[in-house]
């Protein structure tokens, strides 16, 4: 018996802990369906109106394509950048090692307030209109921290030695690092893309210090709060989950059967 | 073995050793020409940064100036009247970040061991799982703060049970308390808590739990004694990259608490850069912030740390 309930302990925990994640997820979905009128904070009754309409509610489309166009700029930026300093970091040698883990390390252990108004005050004093390339040099700079860090613990611990049996049979140092190397290294670059992605289009401590006069989603609802979300902000959040979700298990699913095939192959 | 080893063909063999032939890669300039650009972009607009911060700290107002007109000064005295009038706000933040980050850990680990070591036999479900932990994501976090407030409200479906029930009087709220700021704070950075150690308990061999259960450890044993040593790294980058966000935020102050009892340094430093157009005191606090977050995290490392979280 004692035994039985120890078995259970863990998925009960961990299965309320994910319920408890998807609690205020499931309430906007539901309220994306409410007959809302202006303020969305009591049920109103049902109404498919606000997905047959989900620009309906002023600058609502405008600020998510803003936060799309930047999410995806700043990604394939940090991404970039990011990967080739983790490939540079592990793989050689150089001066200023120090100094580079230092400067590294610390935009992480810098709260998002701290940046934003580091950012801030330079953009102030360089004279930069505060807009859409401000957004995304800041974006950049979080995001950059986290796909070095990923994508560095992924090139740690890749084999040295497929790359030297690539070398072995004739391979060039780039046919080696195209046909080897990066391939194997894809799986955690797109793990830090979609993490760059997601973090980039939720910030919204950092935008704000930087953004003038520049409307990205997380701002839209933060300003809209003080006056009542539109029930368009509800759908758009609805739906951009349930796209994620959906994208990313149609790729699970296809590495799956991938692999199952695989299996039965051998 | 003789060290002049012949090839098949009679041709001599490479014997230098692979460590040697990885050394050997190492040189060349193509290390600096990879880490450069992104460096540089640090450099500019992190490192520097932080320095015109802290140069902005000292300014002073000139007599008779305009409002948000400041001049190039080395007024410490800014520091001193930013600190004595919000250290109660800062403590605050730090105390409200750990209580967060201690609830994080405890609801997370669980959610991390289901994922990494009970489904791993089940590849879609871990699969769809570890999706609903970034998925949140794209809800946008202000949004599902936003659905806390109304959930906790007063004319919510929980404060109404709570109150049928008299475990909260009956003029009692749950929102503009410290306890709705801190459940947001561990909401909202619960999947930087389970992401790390999920990839830390990802790797863990299995094998090892069964040896110590037949070593006759009882589950709890084996737990503290092999599980949570095996995943501790990933554990202390989970607490670090929950702590350090929630120290800082106040989206959860200002939208979950919003009185007197729930200032965070956030707030204080947002509110003074906007609205009081305070640039140096903004910029003393945020230095300040920045600071102490530092010590705390150094003190940490020393006292906790490993080499591999860096």
């Amino acid at each position: 018996m004692k035994q039985k309930l120890g078995r259970w302990i863990i998925p009960v925990l961990g299965g309320l802990a994910f319920v408890y994640l998807l609690v205020p997820i499931a309430y906007i979905f539901v309220y994306s369906f409410n007959d809302a009128g202006r303020t969305n904070l009591e049920w109103r009754g049902f109404t498919w109106s606000n997905w047959q309409n989900p620009c309906g509610a002023p600058a609502v489309c405008e600020s998510l394509v803003n936060s799309l166009q930047i999410g995806l700029l700043a990604t394939v930026i940090a991404t970039a950048l990011g990967t080739c300093v983790a490939l540079g970091l592990v793989r050689y040698k150089f001066r200023f090692r120090n100094a580079t883990d230092i400067l590294i390390i610390l935009p992480l252990a810098t709260p998002e307030v701290v940046l934003g108004a580091a950012l801030l005050a330079q953009f102030l004093n360089l004279g930069w209109e505060l807009g859409f390339t401000t957004i995304v040099i800041s974006h950049v700079v979080f995001c950059m921290a986290f796909v070095i860090v990923t994508v560095r613990a992924r090139v740690s611990a890749l084999d040295p030695r497929l790359e030297e049996a690539a070398a072995d049979l004739y391979a060039n140092p780039r046919t080696t690092f195209w046909k080897v190397t990066f391939p194997l290294l894809l799986p955690g670059i797109i793990a830090a893309a979609m993490l760059s992605f997601a973090m980039s289009f939720d910030d919204f401590i950092i935008t704000n210090f930087n953004s003038g006069n520049v409307q990205t989603f997380p701002k839209f609802i933060y300003v809209a709060a003080t006056r009542g979300i539109p029930a368009q902000a509800n759908v758009i959040g609805s739906a951009m989950f349930l796209l994620a979700l959906l994208v990313v298990i149609i790729a699970q699913i296809m590495s799956y059967r991938k692999r199952k095939a695989l299996e039965k192959a051998q | 073995m003789s060290s002049r080893v012949l090839g098949r063909r009679g041709k001599k063999l490479d014997l230098r050793s692979a460590e040697e032939l990885r050394a050997e890669r190492r040189k060349g300039r193509t290390g600096q020409y990879l880490v450069l650009p992104g460096m540089i972009g640090l450099a500019l607009f992190f490192a520097l940064p932080v320095l015109v911060l802290l140069a902005m700290s000292l300014y002073t107002k000139p007599p008779g100036a305009e409002i948000g007109e400041f001049v190039p000064a080395l007024q410490f005295s800014n520091y001193a009247v930013m600190l004595e009038a919000y250290w109660p706000v800062l403590l605050r933040s730090f105390w409200f970040a750990l209580i967060a980050t201690v609830l994080a850990l405890l609801i997370g680990y669980p959610m991390a061991y289901l994922v990494a070591v009970r489904l791993r036999q089940h590849g879609l479900l871990k699969g769809i799982l570890l999706v609903l932990l970034i998925a949140p994501f794209f809800s946008s976090f202000i949004l599902r703060t936003q659905a806390w407030k109304q959930i906790l409200s007063d004319e919510g479906f929980i404060a109404q049970t709570l109150k049928a029930v008299s475990l909260l009087p009956a003029d009692g709220h749950l929102t503009a308390t410290p306890i709705a700021v801190v459940a947001g704070l561990t909401y909202n950075f619960l999947p930087f808590m389970v992401l790390p150690i999920y990839a830390n308990l990802d790797r863990l061999d299995t094998r090892l739990l069964e040896a110590s259960g037949d070593l006759y450890a009882n589950p709890v044993t084996t737990f503290t004694k092999v599980t949570l040593p095996l995943s501790a790294s990933g554990v202390f980058a989970g607490t670090l990259l929950t702590f350090i966000p929630a120290a800082g935020d106040y989206i959860n102050a200002s939208l979950l608490g919003n009185n007197r009892n729930t200032t965070m340094i956030g707030q204080v430093i947002d509110s003074r850069f906007f609205r009081v157009i305070d640039y140096p005191g903004a910029a003393a606090l945020s230095f300040v912030l920045m600071v102490s977050i530092l010590i705390l995290v150094i003190i940490y490392i020393r006292r906790f740390g490993t080499r591999e979280l860096m």
